[in-house]
């Protein structure tokens, strides 16, 4: 198909792309071949998100489609080659490479530079810009050599600039121009706080100071101020403001404002009907927008009107959040209202550094504006109730002071919110579009909602608010809500385990790399290496550096560095031949020996290099793992029962021996602890562990969900009367249902408390079988079962694993600091230090 | 920050890139200092800090967990999961005590460490 129209957008910046992904959206490719001119060297990137490439993210992270993506789209991208020239006569642009190509639409989306005060001295070196790619670079670059920076301006992206100055270990300074802080944003009170907290942080602030020259031979090395003070420095970065880039636009003729900007009308034209100006070069009723998100809107707007839409564009909502860490500051609405006649409410509490303004109309009933200074978090809500114009309660002071009668609180009211409230604006998604995402396609976290309605994709500020939505709708319809792991998975365990069955993915980087971001770290690596072991059952060690310590070297850490050691001793029942073996061991070895509360042996103060030997006897004389220091089950204890006793009604060692050899190394969430008693006598008690049974006349009775340690919590009954197989396959279900459902590190007592329905939801599925998965929990349980090996086994047996236990890898000594002293015909280690 | 004079840094050789697991961690001895080293794979990066845990002065960070957290690089102590972070040192649960880092390189396979004496 032949396409004979050109669109040309000239700029490649955030909101430039955003045209992009609208025009797709509306499928305007059919009609125009779409040509984008870029000024930069890469394709659109994160501008917002811009200071994260000195904590780590690269260039490629921060872009926002990678090139080919536009050329799958069938859009021909030009980079480094900025228009120079349009002839509006024949309606053609012409770049720097001398390209010349005609158009019969043409959106300027060029952006806007840093603002450069004409101070003399202004060009020297070490004076640098904060606002691409690039300019990160000079300074990162520059701040290697150097040991102070300053920043001119006190603004959002100044405070910014700051950080990452610090941030890159420079002695950082801040100079405004202004009485205060943010004052475009903040009051005073407000802006006094935040001076305070960001001088916390070891920023120096300097306000009321006009920068008279900056001096320097070649390079600056000193700022000079109009009240004759003076600040040495190595470099600076200038953040003071912004300046739309209508270069072109003014060359060719088209209106600019006063103070600078493309002038446009609702639909965003320029004073040439086919030339529209979108993002911080546009001028929309004498105003720049300095945002994404109006940007977004406008880019929205032209591409629904080259479709044949009629959307216009309407004066657009600046409250803003500053990103800093650290320090939350927030302002919304009209912060000052000077102008206006109204009450406010002011919240201060100067030990803690907080300081809260609520503008509240004179009449009481809504919302004018506020701002927020180290405690945020009421922000989304605020400006919810600000732009829906939402009758304030008879008490408005609870807005920023939380309910004190243990009335519900604010926060909570989400859901009262009209249908129509704009909840992203970035990608302009209401309330309504959420909530009905959320219950029709049964949407279960926040990383669905985003890929659903694309909420929450852009600034991002709007992730806390359809969190809460989330949670609401979830709750209103009766289902649980589920936890994301950690930073680095927006999954809830359980979530994270659906996808591990159903991709079959077996390593953690694969998962890491398709379903997670960052790197990890100790809260997500052992959970999943925990999942993904209740899911294959494959030899823990294979991934070694996931593992928390206890696991990668198969045994508990203790203080001072060593190890303990627990061989399996199932149902505690032992000959005098192991026994006497375990001493010889313990002997050779000189480890303190103590019987454990789970009727084993546990032998202390193994050194790491030591543990293959140790284990390779205990092996020898027919020992196996005994998971000790694994989440996973760790001991059967049992009473001596009917063999014995004269009150023993059923064989509960036997019993406990079966049970302790079908489920042993089984992973879980947390570990697991079991009991087998002989009577109601309950010797072995088996109502405080995470399931027991107690022998009965006509059977056996199963208990779970008990717990000792902390919160002791009894066992809640299962189901009574029942034989062996009956009570195994019962376990099957409620150990798989558990290892499916909990959360991590939830032990079983935990996890019933949270479950909707409690025990007798509890019985309904392992009992009535009422969602029909028990055939499939069992099977997965066998799948367990004829998997296991022992896992010290495995490693005595290979060299290569074996290697890894040494605590120098360029010496063969053993760790010299590891120091012992006697007691009670024992050792035990040296306290540790303070 | 980066390392600015590398002709003037000093670099021991301390042992060959497949003793270090990839994403983990292991310790080595120079002279009388515990030296943990880090590969991290993930980022593509070296990192080496002291082996001492200053929280209860334990010889272990080597076999802590790294990952990141906010994109900061970092090691977990297996003790009682006290952050450092493996660029700066710094820890990152704010508390007062920090550790030790060295400018670590590797080339031709072997593992080198700076700034020792
Ligand atoms: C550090 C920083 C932090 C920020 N934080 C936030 C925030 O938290 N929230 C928020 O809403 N906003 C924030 N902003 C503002 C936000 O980034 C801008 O509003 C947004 O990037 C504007 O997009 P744009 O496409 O209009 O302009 P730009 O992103 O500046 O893109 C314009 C592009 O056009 C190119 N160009 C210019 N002239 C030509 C030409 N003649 N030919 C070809 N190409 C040309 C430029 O090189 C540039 O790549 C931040 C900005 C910075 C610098
Ligand atoms: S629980 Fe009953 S059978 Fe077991 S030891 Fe105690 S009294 Fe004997
Ligand atoms: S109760 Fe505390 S001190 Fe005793 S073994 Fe358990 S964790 Fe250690
Ligand atoms: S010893 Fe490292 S955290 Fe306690």
């Amino acid at each position: 198909m032949k396409k004979l129209n050109n669109l040309v957008i000239v700029g490649n910046g955030m909101v430039g792309y955003k045209m992009c992904e609208k025009l797709i959206e509306k499928k305007v490719q059919d009609e125009y071949n779409i040509i984008v001119f870029g000024g930069e060297a890469r394709p659109a990137y994160d501008r917002v998100h811009l200071s994260e490439y000195f904590s780590g993210k690269s260039a490629e992270d921060l872009l926002m489609a990678p090139a080919n993506w536009y050329k799958e789209n069938g859009i021909t991208l030009y980079l480094n080659d900025p228009v120079v020239k349009i002839d509006r006569e024949k309606k053609t642009i012409i770049s720097s490479k001398g390209q010349s190509i005609s158009y019969s639409k043409l959106v300027l989306a060029t952006g806007s530079s840093c603002f450069i005060p004409s101070i003399p001295g202004i060009e020297k070196d070490g004076v640098i810009a904060y606002r691409t790619i690039e300019d990160l670079d000079d300074i990162k670059s520059y701040a290697a050599k150097s040991k102070k920076g300053v920043v001119i301006g006190g603004g959002l992206l100044g405070l910014e600039a700051a950080k990452a100055l610090m941030d890159l270990g420079l002695e950082t300074h801040v100079v405004e121009f202004a009485p205060r802080l943010m004052p475009r944003q903040l009051d005073e009170k407000g802006a006094i706080m935040l001076k305070e907290k960001i001088e916390s942080l070891n920023i120096s602030i300097h306000l009321n100071k006009n920068t008279k020259s900056i001096d320097g031979e070649g390079k600056v090395t000193k700022m000079v101020f109009a009240d004759g003070s003076e600040l040495e420095t190595d470099m600076i970065v200038v953040s003071a403001g912004i300046k739309p880039r209508d270069e072109l636009a003014r060359e060719s003729g088209l209106e600019v404002g006063p103070r600078g900007g493309i002038v446009v009308n609702d639909l965003l034209q320029t004073t040439d009907p086919d030339i529209y100006s979108i993002g911080e070069s546009a001028l929309y009723k004498g105003m720049i927008y300095g945002l994404v998100a109006p940007g977004y809107e406008m880019a929205d707007v032209v591409a629904n009107s080259l479709a044949g839409g009629s959307k216009t564009f309407a004066p657009y909502d600046m409250s803003t959040k500053l990103k800093l860490i650290g320090v939350d500051v927030a302002s919304f609405g009209d912060p000052f209202c000077s102008e206006q006649e109204h009450q406010h409410i002011v919240y201060e509490d100067k030990t803690k550094g907080i300081y809260k303004r609520v503008n509240i109309s004179s009449c009481g009933n809504y919302l004018l504006g506020g701002v927020l200074v180290g405690d945020a978090k009421d922000y989304n809500m605020l400006l919810q109730t600000y732009k829906n114009a939402i009758i304030l309660p008879p008490t408005p002071e609870d807005l920023i002071l939380g309910p004190r009668g243990g009335a519900e609180s604010v926060g909570s009211g989400v859901l009262s919110l009209p249908d129509a409230a704009l909840i992203c604006s970035c990608e302009n998604v209401t309330k309504g579009d959420i909530c009905s995402a959320v219950t029709y396609n049964n949407l279960e976290d926040v990383a669905g909602i985003k890929k659903c309605t694309k909420a929450g994709t852009g600034c991002g500020g709007c992730v806390p608010m359809l969190n809460d939505l989330l949670t609401a709708t979830l709750k209103a319809s009766g289902k649980e809500v589920n936890k994301v792991l950690c930073e680095h998975f927006g999954y809830s365990r359980q979530e994270v385990l659906a996808i591990i069955k159903s991709t079959g993915i077996k390593t953690y980087d694969e998962l890491l790399a398709k379903y997670g971001s960052g790197d990890g770290c100790e809260v997500c690596k052992p959970a999943v290496a925990s999942m993904l072991a209740s899911t294959w059952n494959e030899m823990i060690l294979s991934q070694d550096t996931i593992q928390d310590t206890n696991d990668r070297f198969l045994a508990n850490i203790q203080k001072g560095g060593t190890y303990s050691v627990v061989p399996r001793i199932p149902g505690g029942e032992i000959t005098p031949e192991k026994l006497i073996a375990i001493g010889v061991i313990a002997k050779k070895y000189d480890l303190y020996c103590k019987i454990t509360g789970g009727q084993r042996i546990d032998l202390f103060g193994a050194r790491v290099d030591e543990l293959p030997l140790i284990w390779e006897e205990l092996i020898e004389a027919g020992f196996e793992s005994g998971h000790a220091y694994g989440k996973s089950l760790r001991t059967v204890k049992s009473c001596v029962g009917s063999t014995w006793c004269r009150f023993g009604l059923h064989d509960s060692v036997t019993f406990a021996i079966e049970i302790e050899e079908r489920y042993k190394g089984l992973r879980a969430p947390h570990k697991l602890k079991s009991a087998v008693s002989g009577c109601v006598r309950e010797c072995a008690e088996a109502q405080g562990k995470d399931f027991g049974i107690i022998a009965t006349d006509k059977g056996w009775n199963l208990y779970v969900c008990g717990n000792g340690g902390a919160k002791p919590q009894h066992a809640k009954l299962l189901a009574s009367d029942i034989d062996k197989e009956t009570c195994i396959k019962y376990i099957d279900r409620f150990l798989m249902f558990y290892i499916r459902t909990a959360e991590p590190l939830n032990r079983t007592s935990t996890w019933l408390n949270k479950l909707e329905g409690g025990i007798e939801y509890l019985k309904d599925v392992i009992v009535n079988d009422s969602l029909g998965i028990g055939e499939q929990l069992e099977m997965e349980m066998q799948y367990m079962v004829d998997t296991y090996k022992c896992e010290w086994k495995d490693v005595v047996e290979d060299p290569s694993k074996r290697k890894r236990f040494t605590h120098f890898v360029n010496s063969t000594i053993a760790d010299p600091t590891i120091k012992f002293q006697a007691m009670r015909d024992q050792k035990k280690p040296v306290e540790w230090g303070a | 920050m980066q390392v600015t004079s590398i002709e003037t840094t000093k670099w021991v050789l301390v042992a060959k890139e497949e003793d270090v697991p990839a994403n983990g961690g292991s310790c080595v001895m120079y002279k009388n200092e515990q030296i943990a080293i880090f590969n991290f794979k993930k980022r593509d990066e070296w990192y080496a800090t002291q082996n001492m845990c200053p929280h209860k002065k334990q010889m272990i960070l080597s076999r802590g967990m790294i990952g990141d957290k906010e994109c900061e690089p970092k090691v977990a102590c297996p003790y009682h999961k006290k952050n450092f972070s493996l660029k700066t040192g710094e820890n990152l649960n704010g508390e007062e005590y920090s550790i030790k880092t060295y400018p670590i390189k590797v080339e031709a396979g072997n593992v080198y460490i700076g700034g020792l004496e």
